[in-house]
This record gives structure tokens, sequence and C-alpha cells, in this order.
């Protein structure tokens, strides 16, 4: 290839990405600096990559997903590698094969690089014992989503120059959550000030211990904030178990132009997708000056790539 | 928050009442004096007002004989509306409360329909606003159409103003959807107030024993209250919300609380004035004016509940006014509506238990206006300076047997019709307008 050199031999110390936890600040930091190149290129017609020439990649996902599937594997292709799509709930799952035995079926076909999204917590850990290929978790139950908050973290930095020091906050149903808890852990890592803002019944039990500031009301919970970091809410959860309703919900925690008056003037407000418009996230807000939404998911292709690209590294034979 | 009182085409006058026995149960006093009321609040209660010439223009009352205390707050009322008006409205509950000494009625939501939307709180308080003649504030429910399956919207039926949350006579059986109740409310400073009664354990018509037994009646065994009550204590613990039995009837259930509140837990408690002044025994040859909700206990719960009013643990008396028609009392026992009227009873019933030195006369009307006041976050319950004018004079000792004919509610179903009772309300003032007066 002929562009220019590439920061690195930037490697991470272990195999597989598995969480934000593991990670240390200069592997986050090394990973962020790596997607910045991937920006450039992604943004040129020719996008391709030879990094993973020859490697297969299996998109293996046990959950419904459109945007982290599409994005893995648009990562996946740019850089070169056979990237083969698989939606296990419509397969296997069905024909009542364990977890364990589809990770044995998948590595005697010798991928180089499984991406994994599963509804059960450590569900993608389990599997990475199994498998001698490298693993990301694309997403395991209410435990860890790394690469959202690895792009969480880049669009920030671009949009801030900084993470240090930031005071973000992270608002809405934190107990379900992978995409906080993945937040929690790098914001932290790199200095943020973060806070967690929900009604108690969507805040995990011990939260309190996370080095988070936690609030339980949207006006203490902005007051000041950098970033704005809304979460979504699934709709089952929506009917009096977690929260009376609806329209509740909106009124005390949606996001609105009234809510977000009470953040910095400059603030930024982010989402990781897919938005319930009008329950915890109002349109004129989504898709207002303020909202980073959208950029968000550009930095979700050049993250995927930085770390499909920064694990190959360590494949044998690289 | 809107003020619930009928307004009058102008400003009443002032009002001096002389000479009485002032007990104001917030500051823990009982002396001789005067209050003055004027602007709708307590001016002053101290002794020798009167001394110093009436205020200009006021009225003067003599209370000699008589005890001038605070209004009393009644936590659990059903008044009828919406959709059981032929039992009781509003308008009558409010009569009834007026004549039995009761200026702040706290309405419950087991209602046609229910309440448990933001809409129907503003509907009853523009009805009370419009027919009552003392305060009237709703609970909310709990949980949607009161089935303790989904919670409602506890910040906006707050918001609209509900003072607490309830799901009436109906107990929540299952512990995760109270338990997220709790931690939700906390959120709000909400308070949620419960029936404990366990619902696969109340199917029967009394209390379950020796005298059920001869009967021939089903019993409701006492550990249906005591396993729920127990349970909800452990819910508190963990999710630290606001929490208030809505009647406890038994001794058993004295030792939970007990337990609960040396643990420092938010936890208070109601007893209901049928409960204090009735045993099981009474229900006779199945009298369905004694049918209640939970039922009535044995004389030693009776006994214990006593003491544990007369010690504080019992933070409240309630009357559980529950107006019955006549088609569901007329009944075989099994069959017959629950409930009894309490509203009009309430504090001459009480003072029996002031009569019988089981209690003293402060500490009875703390538990009848002060505390559920302050547990409700209301501003009565006191005749301090400032203190909205919402405020009884009785004659203790004036004694007189009831006859149901006389009583206000639009129901009769009165457990003290022809029974000897010591203690009449003279005069009810809201908000410094006088509501009822005894002719």
């Amino acid at each position: 290839m002929t562009s220019a050199p590439f920061a690195s031999a930037f490697t991470l110390s272990g195999r597989d990405l598995l969480g934000i936890e593991g990670l240390s600040a200069p592997e986050i930091v090394g990973l962020l600096d790596l997607a910045e190149e991937f920006i450039v290129l992604n943004r040129q017609i020719e996008k391709k990559r030879t990094t993973l020439r020859g490697r297969t990649q299996i998109n293996l996902f046990f959950e419904a997903s459109t945007r982290t599937q599409s994005s893995f594997e648009i990562a996946g292709k740019r850089l070169g590698a056979d990237v083969m799509n698989m939606s296990v709930s419509s397969s296997s799952l069905k024909k009542g094969e364990t977890l364990i035995d589809t990770a044995i079926t998948l590595n005697a076909m010798h991928p180089d690089i499984l991406v994994v999204r599963h509804h059960a917590s450590g569900a993608v850990a389990l599997l990475a014992r199994k498998v001698d290929c490298c693993v990301v978790n694309a997403g395991d139950g209410a435990h860890e989503h790394p690469t959202q908050a690895l792009l969480d973290a880049l669009t920030i930095r671009r949009n801030k120059g900084r993470i240090e020091g930031l005071t973000v906050a992270i608002c809405g149903d934190v107990l379900h959550s992978r995409v906080a808890r993945s937040n929690i852990l790098l914001l932290g890592a790199l200095g943020a000030n973060v806070r967690v803002v929900a009604p108690s019944t969507l805040l995990p039990a011990g939260i309190e211990n996370f080095g988070v500031e936690v609030h339980r009301s949207m006006a203490s919970g902005l007051d000041g904030a950098d970033i704005v970091m809304m979460l979504r809410i699934q709709r089952e959860r929506m009917a009096g178990s977690f929260i009376p309703s609806v329209k509740e919900y909106f009124h005390f925690f949606g996001l609105d132009e009234d809510k977000l008056k009470r953040a910095k003037p400059d603030a930024l407000v982010m989402h990781p997708g897919p938005m319930n418009r009008g329950v915890e996230i109002d349109s004129s807000v989504a898709d207002g000056p303020q909202s980073l939404i959208r950029e968000q998911v550009e930095m979700g292709v050049a993250v995927r790539m930085a770390v499909l690209d920064a694990l190959a590294r360590k494949l044998p034979n690289a | 928050m809107r003020d619930p009182v009928r307004h009058s085409n102008g400003d009443p006058r002032p009002l001096l009442l002389a000479n009485a026995r002032v007990v104001d149960p917030s500051r823990g006093a009982d002396f001789h004096g005067d209050v003055f009321i004027a602007d709708g609040v307590v001016k002053d209660a101290a002794f020798g007002i009167a001394n110093a010439g009436p205020p200009d223009g006021a009225e003067v009352v003599d209370c000699r004989g008589a005890v001038v205390a605070p209004g009393l707050v009644d936590m659990r009322a059903f008044a009828g509306e919406p959709g059981a008006e032929p039992r009781e409205t509003l308008a009558s509950a409010s009569l009834a409360a007026a004549a039995g000494g009761v200026t702040t009625l706290i309405c419950q939501p087991d209602t046609d329909p229910v309440v448990d939307e933001p809409a129907i709180v503003d509907f009853i308080l523009r009805r009370a606003r419009d027919t009552a003649v003392v305060r009237v504030h709703p609970m909310a429910a709990i949980t949607k159409g009161l089935k303790g399956e989904e919670m409602t919207e506890i910040g906006l039926l707050t918001a609209a103003g509900a003072v607490a949350f309830t799901d009436g006579h109906a107990s929540i059986p299952s512990a995760q959807v109270l338990r997220r109740a709790l931690t939700y409310a906390r959120d709000f400073d909400a308070l949620i107030v419960h029936h404990t009664e366990d619902a696969t354990m109340s199917g029967g018509a009394m209390n379950q024993g020796e005298f059920a037994a001869r009967l021939g009646l089903g019993g409701v065994p006492k550990s249906a209250e005591t396993i729920v009550l127990e349970r909800d204590v452990r819910l508190v613990g963990d999710a630290r919300g606001r929490y208030h039995a809505a009647a406890v009837t038994c001794a058993e259930s004295l030792a939970v609380l007990e337990r609960a509140k040396a643990a420092g837990l938010p936890v208070t408690a109601s007893a209901s004035i049928n409960h204090l002044t009735f045993n099981e025994l009474d229900i006779g040859s199945y009298r369905t004016f004694f049918k209640l909700k939970p039922p009535l206990r044995a004389e030693d719960d009776r006994k214990a509940l006593i003491r544990a009013l007369a010690s504080g643990l019992i933070d409240v008396v309630v009357s559980d006014h529950l107006p019955q028609d006549v088609e569901g009392k007329r009944l075989p026992f099994s069959e017959a509506e629950p409930g009894a009227l309490g509203l009009e009873t309430l504090l001459a019933a009480a003072l029996r238990l002031v009569h019988a030195d089981e209690i003293d006369l402060v500490s009875l009307l703390f538990a009848l206006s002060t505390r559920p006041a302050q547990i409700l976050g209301l501003k009565g319950g006191t005749l301090k300076a400032g203190a909205p004018a919402d405020v009884i004079v009785f004659d203790p000792h004036q004694a007189y047997v009831l006859d149901k004919r006389d009583l206000k509610s639009r129901s009769r179903n009165t457990p003290f019709d022809e029974a000897r009772l010591d203690g009449r309300v003279l005069r009810t003032i809201v908000a410094g307008q006088t509501v009822y007066e005894y002719v």
C-alpha cells in the first residue's frame, strides 16, 4: 500500500478485546490515535487496506443488530478480510445447539477473527476460551460494549480536544446498559468526571462504588455537564415495571431543550442508537446543533478498523 | 398546590375561642387559654388573649368546659367519588368529616375509575373545591387499576396533587412490584401506604379462631397480615422508600413494626378506630356492620394496639371510613361487604380510650392530627402561630346515644348505632371559617 505509514506497530497486550476492563489507558489512547488515521482513510475514495488480506472474520450475532454488525462488516472489508455474517438466533440456536458447541464448530473452520454479540453477560468471554482465534466483544448482555465506548471517546476527543476533566452525564437505563458500563470504565480511565443520571429503578445496586456521581434528577445531573450521553430504553421496560409510562419517563428523564439548558452552553449530546424519539430524547435535540449522534456512527467504523487492525498484528503469521 | 377548600364570599370574621382547654399536640401543650384566628390562620394560642379585650371585630366564642385542638387529619377514608355516588360523595363525606372534627380528609383511590391517572386526581381536587367543606387530598393508586402489576405515574400523580400512594384495601402480591414502587417513589419522596393482607389467606369473613369456629365462618389468620408486613419491612430495607402500613390489627404485627423502627427504617403505621374500640366478639350474632377488612381481632390484640398507640409505636389513628349501602350489608355475614362508617364518630370513639385512662388526650390528638399531617407533609395538625386555622372545639364529656339516622353520610353502616358516646364536636373550623356547628 502506498499511503502514509501508519502510527504503528501498535498492538494490544491481549489476544482478544472482551471489554474496556483490562485495557490500560495507553492502550485506549493508542486505539483512539490509530482510529484517527482510519477516519482520514474512510473519507477517501480508495478506502481499502490489506492488513487483513487472507484473513477470515466471522460476525457472530446472537442478538439482532443493524449498526454494530454493518459497522464491523465494513471495517473488516476495508481492511481486506473475508467477512461472513452469522445471525445465530435464526439457525443453530433454534436447533438447540449450545453456545460452546457453536464455538467449537466455528473454530474448526479456522476463522482468524470472531466478532460476537450475545444477550447473556459473560457469554463472549466464555466463547473466547473455546476458540483459537481472536475474539472481539460486540456487546454481551448488560456487561460491556467496548467498541461503543471507544467510538464515543473518539467522538468526544475530536469535538472537545480532550477527555480528561470533562463532565460526562450518562442518562437513562443504566441498569440494563452495557454501553454505560463500558463508558464508565473508559471515561474514568481517561480522567473524565462521570455522572449517571436515572430513576432509582434503573440504577444497579452499588453503582456509587463505580467512581461515578449518582444523580436521580436531570436538573442536578446535567448541571454544568460538557457531554450528555443518552441511553436507549427498551420498550418492554416502560410499561410499569421499571418506570410507570413513556409519558412520565419523557417528562422527568427525556432530554429536551429545556433540560439541556442545565448543561454547559457548549455541551454536546450523544446517543448510541437506535433512538426512541419522544421517549429518552426529543427530536429537536437529537437533530439539533449540539447533537453528535451522526458523527458517532462515522467514528464507529474507524474505531472498529483500529481494533481489528491492532488485533490482527498479533495473529499468527502476521 | 391549589387550596382545596371552598372559598366563601369575603373573609370570615376573626374568631376568638376563649376560656378553653387548649390542646396543641404539635408541641405537647395542654393549658387553659384562648385561641385567636384571623385571615384563615391561627394568630395565637395562649393564656390571657381575651383579657386584653377581644381583638377588633372578632367574634368571641366562650369555650368554657370545651377543648380547642387542631382539626383531625384522617389518612384513610373512602369518599365515593368517582363511581360510588349513591354510597358517598365528596360533599356528604366532607359534611360527615366536619361533624366528626375531621378538617382534612385523605380519600382513597379504590374508586371507579381508579385514581391512577393525573386527570382523576385533578377531577377529585376540583370536585372537592366545589362541593366539600373540609380539605380533601387524594391518595393515588400504586399500581394501574389496583391490579398489583404495573406501577402508576408516581411522579406525575405527585405533581397533580396526590399526597401518597396506596392500592386501598388491595394488597400487592408481588414483592418485586412493591420493591420497584418503593424504589421509584423514593426519588419523588412519595409515601407508599400498603394494606398488609396476603390475598391467598384473606378469603375468610372474620378473625380466625375459636369464635369464627363457633359461628362456622371462614377465618383470616393474623399471619395473613404479619407475613406481608414482615416482607414489606425487608423491602423497605432494600429500597429505602417511605412506607406506611395502612392498618395493623394484631400484636404480632406490632413486634415487626417495633423492629423496623428500631432499625431506623422509614416505616410508620396506622390502626383503624374500629380495631382500637371493638373486638371479634362484637360481631355477636352475625352483625354485618362489624364485618371489616382486615377483620376485628381478639381483645388481647385490641389491648396491644392501644398500648402501641400510647407509646407512639402506632403513629396514626384512621377512621377507615367505608360507606356501604343497605344491599351490601343485608346479606349473610360471609357474603356481606366489609367496612364501616367512621368519619363522624372518629373523635368520640377515640375519646373512649381517654375516658378509660388508656391514653392521654394530647397523645391521642397527636395521632389524630399532628402525626398524620407530618407523615403526609401537610401543614395542619398544629395550633402554632401561622398554621392554617383548621381547628375544632369539642366537649369531651357530653354524653349521648348515637342514632344512625342523624349521620351526615349517605350510608348508614355505623357500628356505633345506639351506642353511648362521650364526646361531642361543637364547632369545626377550616381555614378560619366555621364549617360545622352543633346546635
